[in-house]
């Protein structure tokens, strides 16, 4: 049973082409319905008081006035919810050594970075329960907070949990090689200090939430901007005491997730707390103040890297001293050791070398919580390893292009195992390579910039190679106890008017899921997709799944949506062969018609096979299967991840007068394997692209000494907008992975994770003919001023 | 994030909208076009305001010349500012500023009394007003008084406007025949405020120099003006630099901040060169 | 006198052609108004101070923040939204060229973005890509990277103006 992707002429051959997202219409309308769009009765609203301090020990807490509020219905405190509402702890077992303290709804006792929940107040509006929250007086007695990275494991530094013992919340080392021997051996070494800022989301819908609870039937029901709906049911049943089956959580319309959406949040789980214990619907949208302050962090690093290389270019070994401040806690339930622990898995990735060494160090702060967002680790990776590369070629006096291709591993060389120990199936980092080198004319634009050069201006070509892990197994968080589904399930059904239902547990976050699943499930079965509805992101519906995260949607998903329409053909074909008293080998479905596979000639239309099997089931054969509805589930086993490579590159122009970037061009050539939906993929290519630029050249969370967010609003905290952004050429190279049918590869991730590299490098590239080079992001005109020594230190 | 206002009352003309600032026991606050005002509301930055809206005053809008000035409204908006054919011929600086206020959406509301009377330090108005030696016109329950640009704008938000005063009008001298007038500025976005800028007008053969986003207030730089009028662009930057105040913020430091005015002053001394009739 | 300063004030305006009266607190927003008191979910509060743009509705035939527009400065004016605009075909061919070339994914900046777009395709003239990416620039979209949105858009600039597609 396999299906001839390599034939554009086959039948239902909607694999591989664009198809529109069903979805879309909806959006474009205004029809879309995210949670602050649900109202239901009795709906109360929840607004919370968020400690103003970094670090503090709450001494009292008077509600009375707040609960006089015109409109206000209850206050909560922390040990009120914490009644009702178990603590969590985020620790995987495969994560040796990662500790965090128990983490309650609400603070309890001490508030440990300037935005934790500490009271909630209920009313019947928005305003009256942020008007509540006003007037509630916490009175808080401050500790010494601890805010900086690199020295949080001093003996000076307070411990910031003292039950913690210290401040190190995980620690990796991985060694491969004799790395040192390597070192001391090599012709040319190489070595930077990166820094990659504080990131957010900012999600354009904020994390919202709206939970009732219905006493007299037991049940919970949360509608949630969530990308994980099957983890939240568990989540909220261990915590709040309710059986599993007796938590329902619709995930509607999702206003970008980015990754944000994907984690336990204290005021989320607060929010259905008090619905349990008011017995009514409670709604809480965080506003944008809010988000910059609870949302989940990221990509807060700093890494001293070295490489060594001999005098070809061929690299040797690779050292990497990673560090990363977390927050005050570890992310339940994914944890927030996972960027780290990514960062030494995969550095140096491209390439084919023998002695790698890598550590991260992950330190608690009295910060907001860092966890998993949008390429998880990547951009760092590949910016301390492409940096790195760059900067040996430009040592030698290589051409960044061919010192890559010196290094990259084989096309054929696959399945290979890197230095950091990832299995890969299959890559093609040189055939992408190619790819690129003829969609930029990489040539022409180096006479270019030649010429350009030669009149004062400054631009620079960046080229960025990278590997991305998608499709993760239980290895990512199953096997560290953590109850994340890696399989997920599809059951699809025929409706008597030959229609097809898909219900799936992966979700849609606006990256074009279901319709990336209609048409996987319309070849799959033989439909036209617009024959095909599809419905995710309901717990009660939909097979158990994982949802939306590390690239697994089409992989994964669409793999047991393409089994399970495989399934349903062969069902709908039995009964059609008893129908038409033909052998059900010599039939197919071909357009919603069951067809003689030899011939094409049209025998019944599959609106009439449902008439007969759901209203006129005497006159079939007794005891003929009859089911028109298949259930498959896919879990990927040959390999813990599936990973994806590409390469980028950045064309810019640096105005060394004033330091600011201007993005001219941006090329990306990936190979997620098999692409089912051309317009999809390239729109996940580029929007991943941008908001590694934004990480590239304008995101970054500033604090101060004493942990206090100075720039928590959209004014302050820059992402991109379009003015600034360039145009984006993508190519594509299929490798598909041999573990599915369908050999499909994640594409979310790509775009991110290769760009903030490509810029740096391009940056580099137009300063180094004056000697300054740049790697902490974002990349500020002052820090290119600075590099430039136009201003001084 | 949801504003709380203390009451809302529409003027009918001015001295409604005086009347009711009168009434308001000190917590009236004058509601224009509301862009930065409502966004601040929004933030509870400010609570509790007794708001005065001014924005149907039809009176209050609009550009026209009297004699050897133009006047313009302090309700008229960003947009039919950048469109105004009167403000295009005789302050280009105004016309040439609309496009880096903010973005469309923002333009099509915000109005230049409410921009000069809110006073950003970063905001292009001010420094445009400065630069063209503009006067703000003031009038209270007392009468009306004007206020010379270099003497209004006194720290960040805050102006020469008194207690129970309200922006009206702002006027400045019709550009003469072969007047340039300049506007460079560096912002992170589109849009986005200023990391610093530069406005520059050189009528005959003098010049005027006000920068922005480089101190407490936008910032007249008489040395930097007395040296272009002496032709001496060297001196220029270097006396710039000692009359700007720049701050240090997440965006920029004051090094660089007052790095890029005498930069952005150089290249707006080469655009009166550059655009010259 | 100061009762003369209302904190809920009567306001009558139409909206999307309908007429409608309503009293309003003082500090409410419009955007606010229109999704919760009109059930006018189409435009969205993100950030609630002006910078993002998925707020952004019609007002008297120019396009505004509707999270820095009171609702009682909307009396007596015409306001449309992405469910009139829809209802009267009014921007048929921008969302048609929005869901052909993919130039949303989460929508939820979509409503405000097209509001932002007509304004600018009603405007004299076909604009250039930098010139559609320039008046886009007040609305943030964090999941397209904005290339698919100024292809949309000026794939309809052409076709408006009879110059057939980019």
């Amino acid at each position: 049973m396999t299906i001839r992707f390599d034939n554009p002429d086959r039948p239902n051959s909607y694999i591989g082409k664009t198809v529109p997202r069903p979805n879309a219409a909806r959006l474009v309308q205004g029809r879309g319905q995210y949670v602050d769009d649900v109202v239901l009765p009795r709906l109360v609203h929840v607004a919370f008081v968020r400690s103003p301090l970094a670090h503090a020990r709450i001494a009292a807490i008077d509600t009375a006035e707040a609960a006089r509020v015109k409109g206000v219905v209850r206050v909560f405190t922390g040990e009120e919810l914490a009644a009702v509402c178990t603590p969590w702890v985020a620790v995987l077992a495969h994560l040796k050594g990662l500790k965090s303290p128990p983490q309650y709804p609400l603070a309890v006792g001490r508030a440990t970075w300037v935005g934790e929940p500490v009271v909630a107040v209920v009313a019947t509006s928005r305003l009256a329960a942020e008007e509540g929250a006003n007037m509630v007086d916490v009175d808080y007695e401050p500790l010494p907070a601890v805010t900086d990275m690199m020295t949080a494991l001093d003996a000076g530094t307070p411990v910031l949990h003292e039950e913690m013992g210290d401040n190190l919340a995980f620690r990796r080392l991985h060694e491969q090689g004799d790395v040192d021997a390597a070192f001391a051996a090599a012709h040319t070494v190489v070595e930077a200090h990166f820094t990659t800022a504080r990131h957010t989301g900012v999600t354009p819908e904020p994390r919202s939430i709206l939970v009732d609870w219905n006493p007299a039937e037991g049940q919970m029901t949360a509608w949630h901007a969530t990308q994980a709906p099957h983890m939240i049911q568990t989540v909220l049943a261990q915590h709040l005491d309710i059986p599993e089956g007796r938590v329902r959580v619709i995930c509607g319309d999702v206003g970008g997730s980015y990754g944000i959406k994907v984690h336990v949040y204290p005021d989320e789980v607060a929010t259905a707390a008090i619905a349990k214990i008011l017995g009514r619907p409670v709604k809480f949208i965080a506003d944008r103040l809010e988000s910059f302050n609870t949302d989940i962090h990221a990509r807060d690093h700093e890494i001293v890297a070295r490489l060594a290389v001999d005098e070809e270019g061929r690299i040797l070994a690779m050292d990497v001293d990673d560090w990363t401040a977390i927050g005050s806690y570890s992310v339940y339930p994914r944890t927030s050791a996972i960027e780290g622990n990514q960062v030494v898995n995969l550095c140096g990735g491209p390439y084919d070398f023998a002695n790698y060494r890598a550590r991260t160090s992950v330190v608690f702060q009295n910060k907001v919580p860092t966890c998993q967002y949008r390429a998880v680790g990547h951009p760092i990776a590949v910016a301390v390893t492409e940096g790195l590369v760059d900067m040996a070629a430009a040592r030698l006096g290589m051409d960044p292009v061919e010192i890559r291709r010196r290094n990259m591993y084989r096309d054929n060389a696959y399945p290979v195992t890197s230095p950091a120990m990832m299995r890969f199936e299959g890559l093609s980092h040189h055939a992408s390579m190619n790819r690129l080198m003829e969609l930029m004319d990489y040539d022409g634009l180096r006479a270019e910039q030649a010429a350009l050069r030669a009149k004062g201006i400054y631009r620079g070509i960046g080229i960025a190679s990278f590997i991305e892990l998608t499709n993760p197994s239980p290895f990512m968080y199953g096997i560290g106890g953590a109850r994340i589904s890696a399989q997920d399930g599809c059951t699809v059904r025929m409706d008597p008017d030959g229609s097809i239902v898909a219900l799936s547990g992966v979700t849609e976050q606006g990256q074009g899921t279901e319709a990336m699943l209609s048409q996987v499930v319309a070849e799959g079965v033989g439909v036209s997709p617009d024959r095909v509805r599809v419905i995710t992101g309901d717990t009660q519906v939909t097979p158990y799944g994982g949802g939306t995260w590390a690239s697994r949607g089409a992989g994964i998903g669409g793999e047991a949506a393409l089994q399970s329409a495989r399934a349903l053909r062969h069902s709908i074909l039995e009964v059609a062969g008893a129908m038409l008293q033909a052998d059900p080998s010599g039939l197919d479905i071909r357009a919603g018609q069951v067809v003689d596979t030899a011939s094409g000639e049209a025998r019944m239309p599959l609106e009439e096979l449902g008439r007969i099997v759901y209203f006129r089931g005497d006159t079939l054969p007794k005891g003929l299967p009859r089911e028109l509805v298949q259930t498959r589930h896919f879990i990927t086993s040959d390999y813990p991840f599936a990973f994806t490579n590409g390469v980028q590159a950045s064309w810019l122009e640096v105005d060394t007068e004033t330091g600011v970037v201007k993005l001219l061009k941006h090329w990306c050539v990936e190979d997620c394997g098999r692409v089912i939906n051309p317009l999809l993929v390239d729109e996940q290519i580029r929007g991943g692209i941008v908001q590694g630029l934004g990480g590239a050249l304008y995101e970054e969370i500033h604090y101060d000494g004493e942990g206090q967010l100075l720039n928590g609003s959209m004014a302050d905290y820059l992402v991109p907008m379009a003015a600034e952004m360039p145009d984006m050429v993508i190519g594509h190279v299929e490798t598909p992975t041999m573990e599915s049918m369908l050999g499909a590869k994640g594409a979310g991730e790509a775009g991110t994770a290769g760009s903030p590299a490509a810029v740096m490098n391009a940056i580099n590239d137009a300063l180094r003919p004056l000697g300054a080079e740049v790697t902490a992001m974002p990349f500020t005109p002052e820090r290119i001023l600075r590099a430039l020594r136009v201003i001084g230190n | 994030m949801k504003a709380s206002a203390g009451g809302y009352a529409r003027a009918a003309d001015v001295r409604h909208a005086l009347d009711l600032l009168s009434a308001s026991g000190g917590m009236g606050r004058i509601l224009a076009g509301g862009q930065s005002l409502v966004a601040a509301m929004n933030m509870r930055l400010s609570e509790g305001d007794m708001l005065i809206d001014i924005s149907r005053i039809a009176a209050l809008a609009g550009v026209e010349e009297q004699g050897d000035r133009l006047r313009i409204g302090a309700l008229t908006r960003h947009a039919a500012i950048g469109r105004d054919p009167l403000v295009r011929r005789h302050a280009p600086l105004l016309a040439d500023a609309v496009a880096h206020i903010a973005h469309s959406a923002i333009r099509n509301r915000g109005t230049i009394g409410g921009a000069l009377a809110h006073a950003d330090p970063a905001a292009e108005f001010p420094a445009c007003v400065l630069a063209l030696d503009a006067t703000m016109h003031l009038e209270s329950l007392e009468g009306s008084r004007d206020v010379a640009a270099d003497d209004f704008f006194q720290d960040v938000f805050e102006t020469a406007i008194a207690e129970g005063e309200i922006l009206t009008a702002v006027s400045m001298p019709r550009a003469l025949p072969g007047e340039r007038q300049v506007i460079r500025e560096v912002a992170r976005r589109s849009g986005d405020y200023a990391l610093a800028g530069i406005c520059l007008v050189r009528r005959g053969d003098t010049h005027r120099v006000s920068a922005f986003s480089v101190g407490p207030r936008p910032m007249l730089a008489p040395g930097a003006m007395a040296a272009l009028d002496a032709g001496d662009i060297d001196a220029a930057v270097e006396a710039l630099q000692g009359e700007i105040d720049p701050a240090s913020d997440t965006q920029a430091s004051a090094d660089y901040r007052g790095h890029l005015a005498g930069v952005l002053l150089r290249r707006a001394v080469a655009g009166l060169q550059g655009e010259a009739e | 006198m100061t009762d003369v300063f209302r904190d809920r004030i009567d306001i009558a305006l139409t909206v999307n052609g309908e007429p409608v009266e309503a009293r309003v607190p003082a500090g409410q927003h419009l955007v606010d108004f229109l999704r919760g008191e009109l059930g006018l979910t189409g435009a969205h509060a993100s950030c609630e101070h002006g910078v993002c743009g998925a707020c952004t509705v019609r007002v008297d035939g120019q396009a505004v923040r509707g999270c820095l527009m009171l609702a009682v400065q909307a009396d007596r004016t015409e306001v449309w939204t992405v469910e009139g605009l829809s209802d009267s075909a009014a921007i048929r061919d921008l969302q048609d060229a929005f869901v052909a070339r993919n130039a949303l994914q989460c929508g939820f900046c979509t409503p405000g973005m097209l509001v932002s777009a007509q304004e600018l395709l009603e405007a004299d003239g076909v604009p250039s890509r930098e010139e559609i990416r320039e008046h886009l620039s007040g609305n943030y979209c964090r999941c397209t990277g904005y290339e698919a949105i100024v292809d949309a858009v000026e794939t309809v600039a052409r076709a408006r103006a009879g110059k057939g597609a980019a």
